[in-house]
């Protein structure tokens, strides 16, 4: 868990509440955003960079787009003797040494730059390759930063890792971590304080679910369940959380407006303002749990 | 002629596999005598980069014709590099497809033959 961070005159608290589910579809952004709106100051990270949409929600003022790049091995072949030293070393294979030749497949590589270290001929230099571009904007008091992958890029983590970079202290920083328990999402929740897990209360749902409670027990972070469309399943997801041990900390029934609200990039706080409560509430309860 | 066929066991009457990057072993033979040595596939259970992997080995070995199922991009293009002949969509056994390989019926191939990843699934 990160250090505690206060602000000796303000006693206001850095924290880093990340949102995520198993699957995608659950309403992970609808939370998110919601739960930005309600607190009202906030500072929303959207790590689902393969597909970023927080920003429908948020309609932020973007003021500032900047690329994101990884360093690439470029391989100078008059200073090489093809050992094959450096695809060795590289654990992610992105490197084949051959006779006379060294390939280096750009797109496995992760810029992790062991082969430019262990390359005794010094024939490697690092180039930036881009694999997309971080975005920060406002909206009123709430800030946003946003990460989007270019198209067929796989280089998910570090773009993740760029935007955690911008984490605000003194603040509460809302995470929008991608679906699934890839590293990618691994990468978006590590050091949060808290994780929110969107669920419906499905068979698969559920399956996806018990995936996601390993990796964040794995990684000694706290979390608790929200089950969206509550009244649209079984009562499994219930019943393993009260044998888990896991607190559901709040329930989102069906209604057809939050659906409506959502398929026009409203938020439900919009649509349905009873709900503004609702998530201020799910917030101290969240700082409750937190300190 | 220095051949390389993808086999799923250790010797000629083995079957061939039809994946290269995750192939189980790599029957190495000489296309005129037969003699062969077999190589345990050390890529089998990489994450990824295997077809890059393996055709580095098919360098290191000086093979000068692979003889497999099927080759995805990274593999292809590591085995052009290194000047290997690159024969797809073979079957029976490693012995047949020398001797197939001998009668000149097989044709080496100008492009990969699936799309990366295809042996993982
Ligand atoms: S480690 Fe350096 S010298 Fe050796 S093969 Fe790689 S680039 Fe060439
Ligand atoms: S930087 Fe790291 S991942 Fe990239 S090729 Fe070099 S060793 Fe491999």
């Amino acid at each position: 868990m990160t250090p505690r961070l206060f602000d000796s005159k303000t006693l206001l608290l850095t924290m880093i509440i990340s949102i995520a589910s198993g699957k995608g579809g659950t309403g992970k952004t609808t939370v998110a955003t919601n739960l930005a709106f309600a607190i009202g100051k906030a500072h929303i990270l959207d790590c689902d960079v393969e597909e970023p949409n927080s920003h429908i929600f948020i309609k932020p003022e973007i003021t500032s787009k900047s690329p994101v790049y990884i360093p690439v091995p470029e391989i100078d072949k008059s200073k090489c003797d093809f050992c094959g030293k450096c695809a060795e070393v590289c654990a992610y294979k992105a490197i084949a040494v051959l006779k006379t030749d060294v390939l280096v497949f750009k797109e496995l590589c992760h810029g992790c730059g062991a082969c430019e270290y262990f390359c005794q001929k010094k024939a490697i230099k690092e180039v930036n390759r881009t694999i997309g571009y971080i975005e920060t904007g406002e909206k009123g008091d709430l800030l946003f930063t946003g990460g989007k992958l270019n198209i067929g890029e796989a280089m998910a983590a570090p773009l993740i890792k760029e935007v955690k970079n911008r984490v605000k202290l003194q603040m509460t920083n809302i995470i929008d971590a991608p679906p699934g328990t890839s590293c990618s999402m691994i990468e978006a929740v590590t050091a949060s304080d808290f994780c929110v897990l969107v669920t419906e209360p499905t068979p698969f749902g559920l399956n996806d679910m018990i995936l996601s409670v390993e990796v964040l027990r794995k990684l000694h972070i706290p979390f608790g369940v929200i089950i969206n469309r509550s009244d649209l399943g079984d009562d499994k997801t219930v019943t393993y959380c009260e044998k888990e041990n896991i607190p559901i900390i709040m329930k989102i029934p069906f209604d057809k407006n939050i659906a409506m609200a959502y398929s026009q990039g409203k938020s439900i706080i919009e649509a349905l303002p009873e709900y503004k409560q609702k998530f201020i509430a799910l917030y101290e309860d969240l700082k409750e749990r937190i300190e | 002629m220095k051949l390389c066929i993808t086999s799923q066991g250790d010797n000629l009457e083995s079957q061939i596999d039809t994946r290269f990057g995750r192939c189980q072993y790599f029957i190495i033979a000489d296309s005129e005598t037969l003699e062969f040595e077999a190589v345990k596939n050390p890529n089998i259970d990489g994450m990824g980069g295997v077809g890059i992997q393996s055709g580095q080995l098919m360098s290191e070995k000086e093979v000068k014709v692979v003889l497999t199922g099927n080759v995805g991009p990274n593999a292809f293009q590591t085995l052009q590099a290194a000047k290997v002949d690159i024969i797809t969509g073979i079957s029976g056994t490693v012995k047949e497809v020398i001797e197939k390989y001998k009668t000149g019926e097989l044709k080496p191939v100008e492009k990969p033959s699936v799309d990366s990843n295809f042996g993982k699934k």
